[in-house]
């Protein structure tokens, strides 16, 4: 398969995961999304590595990996200190940053 | 043999984020995230990245989604409201994201980079392997590989600190040993 094929799926892929950021509203379901976005990032850093022949961007992408569990990580801290703290889980209603 | 298996895990890695986007309940969402995991792990096999791909099912699709699925057990199904605070967002939203990936293929199709039109070029035995991205991670990119054990320990520390229980002033049996733990400047 020709690299083009990867990489216009990891296109598609970060339309959905964009697309999905703007749509839903749950902080939750756009972590989700957010990780569709870095695995699209991933799926064309591994399809240029492989086109150049060059194992570089397999660690670049190992390191995205890294990043996004600590995206995770936090996101999922702040939902559940949001949800003990009885705040909507809802991104349009958490407009400002004061405690 | 190569099509057929890319075929099968781009229809997988797409119908999982579909199933990610659409669907309401977002434990269904986490189910459907750990079927894009695997099928794009599938998709690494494929680039010769086996690593990598290997690193996607036990660390991603394995650990991080077991977190998700515990806060989305915690938190329970949350209703979303309809109420739209941009008018027509909803269909505002798909016509921005099939923007994006209009403008992102065609700055892959229309690139002049001629490799990418090619399977690339034959890779030598053991591309991808454990030992060469190990040998890479400890030799020429040792810097960021600590680095990056720095960002998660520093991530774990702001987890605990976020979620962590701190004081409730309006409960008087709240007074026990959690107020212990009470950490960081918020109340």
């Amino acid at each position: 398969m020709d690299v083009t094929w990867y990489l216009v799926l990891s296109a598609l892929l970060f339309a959905i995961g964009a697309g999905g950021v703007l749509i839903r509203r749950s902080p939750l379901v756009i972590l989700l999304c957010l990780e569709l976005m870095l695995n699209a990032g991933n799926l064309a850093l591994v399809a240029f590595a492989r086109d150049r022949g060059d194992q570089d961007g397999q660690v670049f992408a190992l390191i995205v990996m890294v990043v996004a569990a600590c995206e995770v990580v936090v996101g999922l801290g702040l939902i559940v200190a949001m949800f003990r703290r009885r705040l909507p889980l809802n991104v349009d209603e958490m407009r400002d940053l004061h405690g | 043999m190569v099509q057929a298996a890319f075929f099968a895990g781009a229809i997988g890695a797409i119908a999982g984020a579909i199933g990610v986007v659409a669907l309401r309940n977002p434990f269904y969402s986490v189910l459907a995230l750990v079927v894009h995991l695997v099928a794009l792990a599938g998709l690494f096999l494929l680039l010769y990245a086996q690593f990598v791909a290997a690193a996607q099912v036990v660390v991603y699709a394995g650990a991080v989604m077991v977190l998700y699925v515990f806060v989305a057990a915690y938190v329970g199904a949350v209703e979303e409201p309809i109420w739209e605070p941009i008018p027509g967002q909803r269909f505002l939203a798909p016509l921005l994201a099939a923007a994006i990936f209009v403008e992102l293929s065609i700055a892959i199709l229309g690139t002049g980079l001629s490799a990418l039109d090619s399977e690339g070029p034959t890779v030598p035995l053991g591309f991808g392997s454990p030992a060469a991205i190990g040998t890479l991670l400890l030799e020429r990119f040792l810097v960021v590989f600590e680095a990056a054990s720095m960002l998660l320990l520093v991530a774990a520390v702001g987890a605990v600190v976020l979620a962590g229980r701190r004081r409730v002033a309006s409960e008087p049996g709240g007074s026990g040993v959690e107020d212990e733990h009470a950490v960081g400047g918020i109340p």
